[in-house]
């Protein structure tokens, strides 16, 4: 049974699509099968998380073909936090989206292109096999695009060109360094590519295909130089569309990051951890300038996307396990936070008119309750105790601090305090500035927006007061990463 | 047979690299189609090539005969020339949109979503 709570979690989203556009002309139908199957994902994650727990990584060869010949799905502790996680934001944002989306917009395919997108990353998650990756990858990819345009402005055609150019190239990347890799070992299976890559004489080749596959997933994860196209697009498309992207797809990249260099490549960790723990580095700084020379929401938000792209990526550099528990507990805070805000500036939108800072103002006075909610994410983000993104950072900095990186501690301590400096700005400017019309244009808004941002903040909060057991959940992710033979016992049996 | 689709492979991912780097969004599509057929082929050779039979087993027996030819680099890049076909034919769209709402397909000149700083009124 464990085996098909995670074969559901990527077949669920695709039933979802399927049936979703059946019910094209009947909207009222569309959207409860939406929303249902959204449901029915998060039933069906949380099993399977609860599965993994129990019984440890669950493993199913498709097809009763054994690995490594057959496609694998295999879920860690990792993997089923991140198909939780994604269960979660992908229900909150189509919750937001039934208030959101016009017609026009569901009649251009928002719902079944939604879930087609929660398929792609829900089967990353779960997949255990390296092409496999790359089609879910891909799958995600194309259901991006298709929502990347919904609406059609000017703006989005001129984001999505460039999301769309760095993506094709990151994409093509992806797949000659699986050519490369299966050339080298003639496998593509992660587990047994686990056993094979220590054997490889051809060390040149091998080290090519992995930085291929290093600069695929950074340009995924949009850490620094290859975040460009992230900045470019993710202020033009429908709000709940970029909430979707801000919180899951970037995190995507970092997880195919974790898996293979913690898996996969692992016979130069000097090399690569000095590597990544640069690429943190400028990941983090650039983002958070970038971000304070910003004034539209979205825009200020996409920039943050980066920087705090930074510290999961120096939680992974750092390569000891509490820079993974780092790492891990930073995912499942920045998924919630980040996507709550875009949803937040979609209703602060709603009020007031526009995502411009400067044609916005009062908010403090008309809306409090979107304050207090402001207040939440926003605070949480830049890493004031006791909000969970307080303990993130701690734990990677702390973890920095272990392996006497200073400059890196100092460049995670100097983005928060910058992190800070962009809240304020987005508070000053929206909440407490006076409009600069006289008053705001409405002072509520409907609850089906409302509802799924009160949610995702209390998950911030909960995280925050409660730590502990997110904690816990992330220590043994952080064990199983560190200990590959354990997952591929899982996977290939006890002989090796 | 490997060295002459070695070399062809680089000889396109050349022209591909050469294409990608203009501003002009045709000829960056271009390139895309040829990169792709360019991974593609290095996919396919990756997994070897042997002038020996196709991975058929005959009806009645148990197993292969004699050498068979690798099946699964086949199926992989039967399956990226699917997905890369979807993702140009969309990126075609995208392209003739580009020129009917922007007017341009000059990525120097789309600065719609990223505006150039606004400059001081005099």
């Amino acid at each position: 049974m464990n085996g098909w709570y995670a074969a559901l979690a990527a077949l669920l989203p695709l039933a979802a699509a399927a049936t979703t556009l059946i019910a094209h002309n009947r909207p009222r139908l569309q959207t409860a099968l939406s929303l249902g199957f959204a449901a029915a994902l998060l039933v069906d994650s949380a099993l399977l998380f609860a599965a993994v727990w129990r019984d440890g990584i669950v493993v199913v060869q498709a097809s009763g073909w054994a690995a490594p010949f057959g496609i694998t799905l295999a879920v860690d502790t990792l993997g089923a936090v991140m198909t939780l996680i994604a269960a979660i934001t992908g229900l909150a944002c189509l919750a937001y989206a039934t208030a959101e989306i016009s017609e026009e917009d569901r009649r251009a395919f928002f719902h079944p292109l939604s879930h087609v997108l929660l398929a792609g990353v829900c089967g990353a998650f779960v997949t255990g096999d390296l092409f496999n990756l790359y089609v879910w990858f891909e799958v995600l990819l194309i259901a991006s695009f298709g929502l990347l345009v919904i609406g059609g402005s000017k703006a989005q055609t001129d984001g999505a060109v460039k999301y769309l150019a760095l993506n094709l190239v990151a994409t093509s990347l992806f797949l000659l360094a699986t050519g490369l890799i299966y050339g080298l070992t003639g496998t593509l299976n992660m587990a047994d590519l686990a056993l094979a890559v220590p054997r490889i004489e051809n060390v040149g080749v091998l080290n090519a295909a992995a930085m291929m596959l290093l600069a695929a997933f950074g340009m995924k994860a949009a850490v620094f130089p290859l975040f460009f196209w992230l900045p470019a697009s993710y202020h033009t498309p429908l709000v709940s569309v970029s909430a979707v992207f801000a919180g899951l797809l970037t995190k995507v990249g970092v997880y195919a990051l974790i898996r293979v260099v913690t898996l996969i490549f692992t016979h130069d960790p000097a090399w690569t951890n000095t590597l990544l723990l640069w690429t943190s580095g400028l990941t983090m700084l650039t983002g958070v300038l970038g971000a304070a020379a910003q004034n539209e929401w979205r825009r200020i938000l996409s920039f943050h996307i980066v920087s705090q792209i930074g510290y999961m990526v120096m939680g992974l550099a750092l390569g000891t396990r509490l820079g993974l528990v780092g790492a891990v507990f930073y995912l499942v805070h920045h998924i919630v936070v980040k996507a709550n805000l875009f949803l937040i500036a979609g209703v602060a939108r709603h009020l007031v008119g526009s995502m411009e800072l400067k044609r916005s103002g009062g908010l403090y006075v008309a809306a409090p309750w979107l304050a207090i909610l402001f207040f939440i994410p926003a605070f949480s983000l830049a890493g004031f105790p006791p909000l969970s993104g307080f303990w993130a950072k701690y734990i990677v900095i702390k973890a920095a601090l272990d392996e006497r990186g200073f400059w890196i501690a100092a460049a995670a301590l100097v983005t928060g305090l910058l992190t800070i400096y962009s809240m304020t700005k987005i508070w000053g400017e929206a909440f407490w500035k006076p409009h600069p019309d006289g008053a705001v244009a409405a002072t509520e808004a409907p609850r089906a927006m409302v509802a799924p941002i009160a949610a995702l903040a209390a998950c911030t909060v909960v995280i925050g007061l409660f730590a502990q057991p997110f904690l816990a959940v992330a220590e043994r992710a952080a064990a199983e990463l560190t200990e590959p033979a354990r997952y591929i016992t899982a996977v290939l049996g006890a002989r090796s | 047979m490997e060295a002459t689709l070695a070399i062809l492979i680089g000889v396109l991912v050349a022209v591909a690299v050469w294409l990608m780097l203009s501003r002009n969004l045709v000829r960056f599509l271009l390139g895309f189609a040829m990169l792709s057929n360019a991974v593609n082929l290095a996919m396919f050779v990756a997994g070897r090539l042997t002038p020996s039979a196709p991975p058929l087993v005959q009806e009645g027996a148990e197993g292969f005969a004699s050498a068979f030819a690798n099946p699964l680099p086949q199926a992989l890049v039967l399956t990226a020339i699917v997905i890369g076909f979807g993702l140009l034919a969309f990126a075609l769209v995208l392209t003739w949109q580009a020129q009917a709402r922007l007017g341009t397909v000059r990525t120097d000149e789309m600065r719609v979503a990223e505006p150039p700083p606004a400059r001081e009124a005099k």
